[in-house]
């Protein structure tokens, strides 16, 4: 029955857009940690998606699983600071490389993108049961 | 007797499975949405249950290869109800190299499901008919 397997499909891009959604808060949190455990300034998540077959003999139902979550390369944003204990010689202050109004976008990417997932399990229950009735009266 | 009943559903049924499957297809381009790289996918649902009507009938769907020597490998027919997944063209190329168009795939679920009801409905009325004509009055 492929319509239970939209179910699938809806559940996995939701646990990914969660994900997204998890990375993007912990950045936005971060986005002033000029020092972490490491000793370093917090370096923004970003979330890599890829596309899997449910499974290898139905190759039309493609989830999403979260490949990786990577580190941010860009540079670290440089603030001048020098009353700041953590300031160089320079009084420069080595900043998180969040980007804010990334982030933001981000979030409302992910958000649109749970609901759309959410709708379609809707649809899918719908027919499912519409489906389920068929032949009674 | 069944097996005449069950031609009397065949059409029905095979519609309204080959709705589910595009529905999953769909699904499957929505969820994949934010995955870069991915390539929208779809088939021609009109073409497929042709082939899967034509399959049923008996008539001979196999690839229409001669063959003259008895080494030469017989073309497998399709089954039934296998479908066909080409690729979508893209209407706004994204830097990602992913070919979802939210617009076209949005429509295309909201139709497939409206579609699917309509499967429903017809085979609702095929059944209710047969069991008229069954009925002592």
């Amino acid at each position: 029955m492929s319509l239970f397997r939209v179910f699938d499909i809806a559940g996995s891009a939701m646990t990914a857009q969660s994900v997204r959604l998890n990375a993007t808060a912990s950045n936005l949190a971060n986005a002033e940690s000029a020092t972490s455990s490491s000793g370093q300034p917090y370096r923004a998540k970003q979330v890599v998606f890829a596309a899997t077959p449910l499974t290898a003999s139905q190759p039309q139902a493609v989830g999403v699983q979260v490949a990786t979550v990577s580190e941010d390369p860009s540079p670290a944003r440089m603030v001048y600071d020098p009353k700041n204990p953590l300031a160089d010689g320079n009084g420069y202050i080595a900043m998180p490389n969040v980007n804010v109004v990334e982030e933001m976008t981000n979030m409302i990417s992910a958000s649109r993108s749970y609901q759309t997932n959410a709708d379609m399990m809707n649809t899918a229950k719908v027919l499912l049961q519409r489906t389920l009735q068929l032949g009674q009266a | 007797m069944l097996s005449s009943l069950n031609n009397y559903f065949a059409f029905n049924e095979a519609a309204l499975k080959l709705r589910g499957t595009r529905q999953e297809v769909i699904a499957s381009n929505i969820a994949n949405a934010d995955t870069p790289g991915y390539k929208a996918r779809d088939f021609d649902f009109g073409q497929t249950l042709s082939n899967a009507m034509a399959a049923q009938r008996g008539a001979s769907n196999e690839m229409g290869l001669a063959r003259t020597d008895g080494r030469h490998l017989a073309g497998k027919p399709h089954s039934t109800l296998e479908v066909d997944l080409m690729y979508r063209n893209d209407v706004q190329p994204s830097i990602d190299g992913n070919t979802v168009d939210m617009n076209t795939e949005m429509r295309n679920f909201t139709d497939n499901a409206v579609r699917y009801q309509a499967s429903l409905t017809f085979l609702q009325q095929r059944i209710s008919g047969m069991r008229t004509a069954l009925q002592s009055q």
